[in-house]
Formats: structure tokens, C-alpha cells, sequence
């Protein structure tokens, strides 16, 4: 089983694709790996505590998917820290270099 | 995995400048990197080639009242040269310009730093690192 | 190192470019020996559609006199050894039967994509 990172740097209000890279992340894991999922850019806006996010949740509330909102994103958007879907983290873009040169990671952007 | 290759890092751009965001997470990737002793290699695809070019100029901002020494405007061209300025022994930055994307965007005169390159550049770049990041223009 | 090179975007700046600049780059880089297959999803499936006609634009007086022909060069990749997957229910979605596929084209399943991710080494999601 491998380890993947997804960053997703759309949201599903405007691009529908969003939600069909949340199904992959869905899938990679319920196939047995571990999945990081990095939101970036736009894609923060569904870790906004009360957006409706349905994936996002649901992708959170899965044990073997870390789901993380990166900072500078986040407050670029007023979106606090301490008001984000319940399982997604702050993140920094100094923890997703080092997500991407660990060994073995599977690096996917969207 | 060599020791240089785990301490590498490849990233593939296509984005134009001031046309998406992802063109600032790709240089904030790029100086995190960098600032944690780990070697980039860019591989410029597209419209990316344009974020190099040396003819960028700052401009006032008119809506605001600023000149343009007081609005300070940042050029993609200028973060890049800075990012270059980290370059050294502990990290490499190495920033390959599809040759045939600036020809045809007439975006041969770039700054210094960056190199001509071709897509045998990326395949070299993608094999030396321990991962290759694709930002893929939206 | 087997590489995965998704394309989810059709026809951008196909006409100027006179071919999708990431078929054409996967192209390059299978002739420099990558291990590399394609899967087409979203809009990017009607790349796999046979009789694709750009032919005929002229603007400004300038005729555009070699157009971009994707259908003949996604045939080509086929031919070069490259498998190029299509997701099902996108082409399902686009209304394309499978007898207006070009010959050679594997289709996948939506629910069958993060297996050809396990399949892979590395995926470049363009």
C-alpha cells in the first residue's frame, strides 16, 4: 500500500472536478492506503466550519485520510483556524515540502 | 534513492503570471524548499515561461493614489530572482524554460538564472528527484 | 518508473498550439523511453472521439493551414505503445457511444481510476 498526498487547490462550488478528486481520495483510501489531502487556494473554502462540504466531511471523518487547510490560504480568506470542519488541520506550506520529499509519497496536484 | 535525489524536488508549471494562484503557491513551495536545504528543479511549461521574463515592470496603482515606489507591486520576475538569490551550495535551484513555449510567446529574454530547456530536461529532472509535482494550468 | 498522465481540460489553446500541449509533451517524453500511459477524463474524454475537424479557420485574413488533428494523435500515442484510458461515465455524460471511439481506446470506470493510480508509479495530473 503506498502513501499519497492530494493537494486540491479548487473548490467544489466552482469546479465540480473538486468532488471527483474527493471520490479518488475516497477510494485510494478504502483501498487500503494512506491519503494526506492538502487544501490550498480555493480549496480551503469548504473547510469553513458550516460550508456546505459534504466530502470534505466525510473525507475528515475517515481514519486513514489526514485532511489539512493550508494557513496562508485559510487566512487570506478570513477562514480561522479554530473554525474549521471538525478533522481538518492548519497546515503550512513548510509542512506540505516536507509531505512532498518524504520517500514513496505519490505527489497528485488538482 | 541517492542522497542528493531524496533532497530534490521537481515542480512543473504552466500558469502565466497574475492569471491564477497557483502561480504563488508554486514559488511559495519553491522557498520553503529552498529554505529547508532541499534542491528545485522547475521545469516552465506554457504560459509559465512568461513568469521569467525580464521586460516585467512595476506600476503605480491609480484607484489607490500610490506611485509606483509606494505600492511596491511585485513581479513574478523579481519573487524568482529573489528565489534564486537562495541558491547556493546547500540548495540548488534549477529553472528550465521550455524553449519552444517562450519562442513561441515571445519570451526569450528572461532573467538571470533561469536556462533554455525542453521537455528531455523534465524527464532528466523528474528521475533525479524524490517526487515531481505537476501544477497543471486551470 | 511508470507514469499515469491525466489530461481533464480539452481544446486549450489547441487551435494556436495546433495540438494539446500535454499529449504532445506525454508524446516526447514516451519517445525519450518514459513508461508512461494517459487516462482522459472530464471534457478531455472527447479527445478519444474519432473525426475531430478544426480545419478551415481563418482570422484576420490568416488562414490557419495545419490544423490541430487530436483524434489522429491520441491514434498515434496508441500506436507508440501508450495505453490511453477514458473514464466510462464521462464519456457517458459527453452522450459518445463507444462505436465513435477511436480503435485502441480502454475504458475505465470512475470507481476503477484510484486503482490505476495503485497501478502506477507516479500520477501527472495535468
Amino acid at each position: 500500500m503506498a502513501n499519497y498526498l492530494l493537494v486540491e487547490s479548487r473548490d467544489p462550488y466552482q469546479f465540480t472536478d473538486a468532488e471527483a478528486f474527493y471520490q479518488i481520495a475516497a477510494d485510494l483510501a478504502k483501498a487500503g492506503n494512506a491519503v494526506t489531502v492538502y487544501l490550498v487556494q480555493n480549496g480551503v473554502l469548504p473547510a469553513r466550519r458550516g460550508a456546505k462540504n459534504g466530502q470534505v466531511a466525510t473525507l475528515a471523518a475517515t481514519p486513514s485520510i489526514t485532511v489539512l487547510a493550508d494557513d496562508f490560504s485559510l487566512r487570506e480568506r478570513a477562514i480561522s483556524a479554530n473554525n474549521l470542519e471538525s478533522g481538518v488541520s492548519a497546515s503550512t506550506v513548510d509542512d506540505l515540502v516536507d509531505l512532498l520529499v518524504q520517500p514513496g509519497t505519490k505527489a497528485i496536484w488538482h | 534513492m541517492t542522497t542528493s535525489q531524496e533532497k530534490t524536488l521537481t515542480v512543473a508549471l504552466m500558469d502565466p503570471p497574475y492569471e491564477s494562484e497557483a502561480s504563488t503557491t508554486a514559488l511559495r513551495i519553491i522557498d520553503a524548499a529552498l529554505r529547508k536545504g532541499i534542491s528545485v528543479n522547475v521545469f516552465a511549461y506554457e504560459g509559465a515561461v512568461n513568469l521569467t521574463m525580464k521586460g516585467q515592470a512595476a506600476h503605480p496603482n491609480p484607484v489607490k493614489g500610490t506611485s509606483a515606489e509606494e505600492q511596491d507591486h511585485p513581479t513574478t520576475a523579481r519573487f524568482i530572482s529573489g528565489l534564486f538569490g537562495m541558491s547556493g551550495e546547500a540548495a540548488k535551484l534549477d529553472w528550465a524554460v521550455c524553449g519552444l513555449c517562450a519562442d513561441e510567446r515571445g519570451a526569450g529574454d528572461w532573467i538571470e538564472g533561469p536556462r533554455r530547456g525542453s521537455p528531455g530536461d523534465f524527464y532528466k529532472f523528474t528521475q533525479e528527484s524524490v517526487n515531481t509535482l505537476i501544477i497543471g494550468a486551470r | 518508473m511508470s507514469v499515469l498522465s491525466i489530461v481533464e481540460q480539452a481544446y486549450r489553446g489547441t487551435v494556436e498550439e495546433q495540438d494539446d500541449t500535454i499529449l504532445w509533451l506525454s508524446h516526447m517524453l514516451k519517445n525519450a523511453g518514459a513508461d508512461l500511459n494517459i487516462l482522459l477524463r472530464s471534457n478531455a474524454v472527447n479527445y478519444a472521439v474519432k473525426g475531430q475537424d478544426a480545419s478551415g479557420l481563418t482570422i484576420g485574413g490568416v488562414p490557419l493551414t495545419v490544423p490541430p488533428t487530436i483524434d489522429k494523435d491520441v491514434q498515434a500515442l496508441i500506436a507508440a505503445g501508450v495505453t490511453v484510458y477514458a473514464v466510462q461515465e464521462d464519456l457517458e455524460d459527453l452522450g459518445v457511444p463507444q462505436g465513435d471511439l477511436i480503435g485502441g481506446i480502454q475504458t475505465v470506470a470512475r470507481s476503477g481510476v484510484a486503482g490505476l493510480f495503485d497501478k502506477h508509479d507516479t500520477v501527472w495530473y495535468w
